[in-house]
């Protein structure tokens, strides 16, 4: 039973951790923005794109990982400046509507430059070797997502509670104005907030598309779907909620994955029925369960609107 | 009086979304001087305090701050000039601790020595918050809140002191607490401008005084003989003010 399980509890673990880096994207900018970043998976994506154009053209991969990781930081800074912060006091459904123009926009530009062809992502080495734990063999990426998740979940968290700027960013998280009275230049935490958050979507995506080998335009919609709906199963604003959120997701999705195999060894079902079709159906089922039974979610504050 | 003007405020006009809030005040604060607005609610006191602070934009008028003019200056460019504003409703950070409120309210201040002995002067003046150092703001009470609140201005050390209604909505012996810390800090050398609806307290100890009316200004003299005026006692005093 156990040797059954143990693979999907492990990929699972392992889709967590990459939708935990995500989430914590689509949390940090709600915080601090009351914004559902809806372009958020499609940075995730554009990541990917980066990393097989850059390795294709010849750049070093030990080179191309931070590279990509400074690019997408980059592009979520562009991306707030261009697409958000001329709206800053514009009604918030505006922004959100901005975030699905960026979304379609880049999208669209990874079509064109494309040509809609799935894109084989490179092969890093270490990472994509085949490793056997427990009598289950998988790619070490799999092993070291946790590790690397929690890494960095625990230097962001010391970050936000133990500097300056994770004052101030809780600060502006909670109030604008009086922030500005505190001199703090707000603008340039929200800059920080996308920073960190597609800085971590781009360390996801490396992991992620390691995994799974292609990229293409509509790579990041249902990885950042995911990571959006463990966020709010989390507590949408809160980075501990997201990371819970995402770990819980993902094993369940992966569990349901197998679930047909699983049952059938243990002698509950004849044969599969095609349970692993609900996989992705379990996670939205979730959303709209949260949202109707506690829409603050795991470790959600009550939502108090700004004045 | 022989001071200079510390802040000098001219024909300052502020629009609000087509609407005159202000429609071109002029006054001064001398240094060392607590002044006090007061005015009914409306008046346009909260926006002169937004505009000075660079909260909101003005539409004409000059304001002259220690000879600079910082009309173009942003809220926190306004901060570093050295003016501190206290709210209006406290506004402490609630998830943030009192220490770190404290410590936020030196942003910009880059001596570390020196802000970590300005947080152990402000629990010296206020040893409740000292008490509660740890605490999350937001489980403070009001009056605890606003001593926060004024300890977080003073953490910039600023030359100006701008407080919004720091009595509203506090229980009366609070309200003298805090009319006594005012007072403090003006003996420290601190000037002040004060707005508050509270007029016969912010009166009593306001060196000069104007009265807001619909973004004018339509009376203006020392603390002491506005509250003398028997208009000013028939409108903001109630008759039982003696």
């Amino acid at each position: 039973m156990w040797n059954t399980v143990f693979p999907y509890i492990l990929s699972g673990i392992s889709v967590g951790g990459q939708y935990a880096l995500i989430a914590i994207g689509y949390t940090m900018v709600y915080g601090i923005l009351r914004l559902i970043n809806f372009a958020h998976g499609d940075v995730f994506m554009v990541a990917g794109i980066i990393m097989v154009y850059m390795a294709a053209s010849g750049v070093p991969l030990w080179l191309c990982i931070p590279l990509v990781l400074v690019l997408t930081a980059l592009i979520g800074f562009v991306i707030e400046r261009v697409a958000y912060k001329p709206l800053r006091s514009a009604p918030r459904m505006s922004a959100m509507i901005s975030a699905i123009g960026v979304s379609y926009t880049l999208q669209n530009l990874v079509l064109y430059i494309t040509g809609g062809l799935n894109q084989i992502y490179p092969t890093i080495p270490w990472i994509s070797d085949s490793v056997t734990i427990f009598g289950a063999t998988t790619k070490r990426v799999t092993i070291v997502t946790p590790f690397l998740t929690i890494l960095l979940v625990v230097a962001l968290v010391l970050l936000i509670n133990h500097t300056k700027i994770g004052m101030a960013m809780r600060a502006v998280s909670r109030d604008f104005e009086t922030s500005q009275l505190m001199g703090i230049k707000i603008n340039s935490v929200i800059s920080m907030t996308f920073v960190i958050g597609t800085f971590l979507a781009g360390v996801a995506s490396i992991l992620y598309f390691t995994n799974y080998t292609t990229v293409i335009q509509t790579s990041g919609a249902m990885p950042g779907l995911k990571a959006f709906v463990a966020a709010v199963f989390g507590g949408i604003g809160s980075i501990p909620g997201a990371v819970v959120g995402a770990f819980i997701i993902g094993i369940a999705e992966n569990i349901i994955k197998g679930l047909d195999i699983i049952l059938f060894k243990a002698g509950i079902i004849p044969g599969p029925v095609g349970l692993a079709t609900f996989s992705d159906a379990f996670t939205f089922a979730l959303l709209i369960i949260i949202l109707a039974v506690k829409p603050t979610g795991l470790f959600g504050e009550k939502i108090t609107d700004k004045v | 009086m022989a001071q200079a003007s510390m802040l000098k405020v001219k024909d300052l006009k502020v629009n609000y979304g087509g609407i005159e809030a202000l429609k071109g005040i002029s006054f001064d604060v001398e240094q060392g001087q607590i002044v006090t607005l007061i005015g009914a609610n409306g008046a346009g006191k909260s926006t002169t305090l937004r505009a000075i602070s660079g909260l909101v934009k003005t539409a004409s008028g000059a304001i002259n701050f220690m000879g600079r003019d910082i009309i173009p200056f942003n809220a926190q460019q306004v901060v570093a000039e050295g003016i501190a504003m206290v709210p209006e409703g406290r506004r402490v950070f609630d998830n943030l601790t009192v220490k770190e409120n404290l410590k936020i309210g030196a942003y910009l201040r880059k001596d570390k020595d020196e802000i970590e002995s300005g947080i152990e002067d402000i629990y010296q003046r206020f040893p409740r918050l000292k008490e509660r150092e740890w605490q999350l703001a937001g489980t403070l009470s009001g009056g605890e809140q606003q001593m926060l609140a004024v300890g977080r201005a003073m953490m910039a050390r600023p030359k100006l002191l701008m407080m919004d209604e720091p009595s509203l909505g506090l229980a009366p012996l609070v309200v003298r607490d805090i009319f006594a810390i005012i007072r403090e800090l003006k003996a420290e050398g601190i000037t002040i401008l004060l707005i508050e609806q509270n007029a016969n307290a912010a009166l009593r100890c306001a060196d000069q005084a104007y009265v807001l009316e619909t973004g004018r200004i339509t009376m203006s003299g020392t603390g002491e003989a506005l509250l003398a005026d028997q208009r000013v006692r028939d409108a903001y005093l109630g008759s039982t003010a003696r």
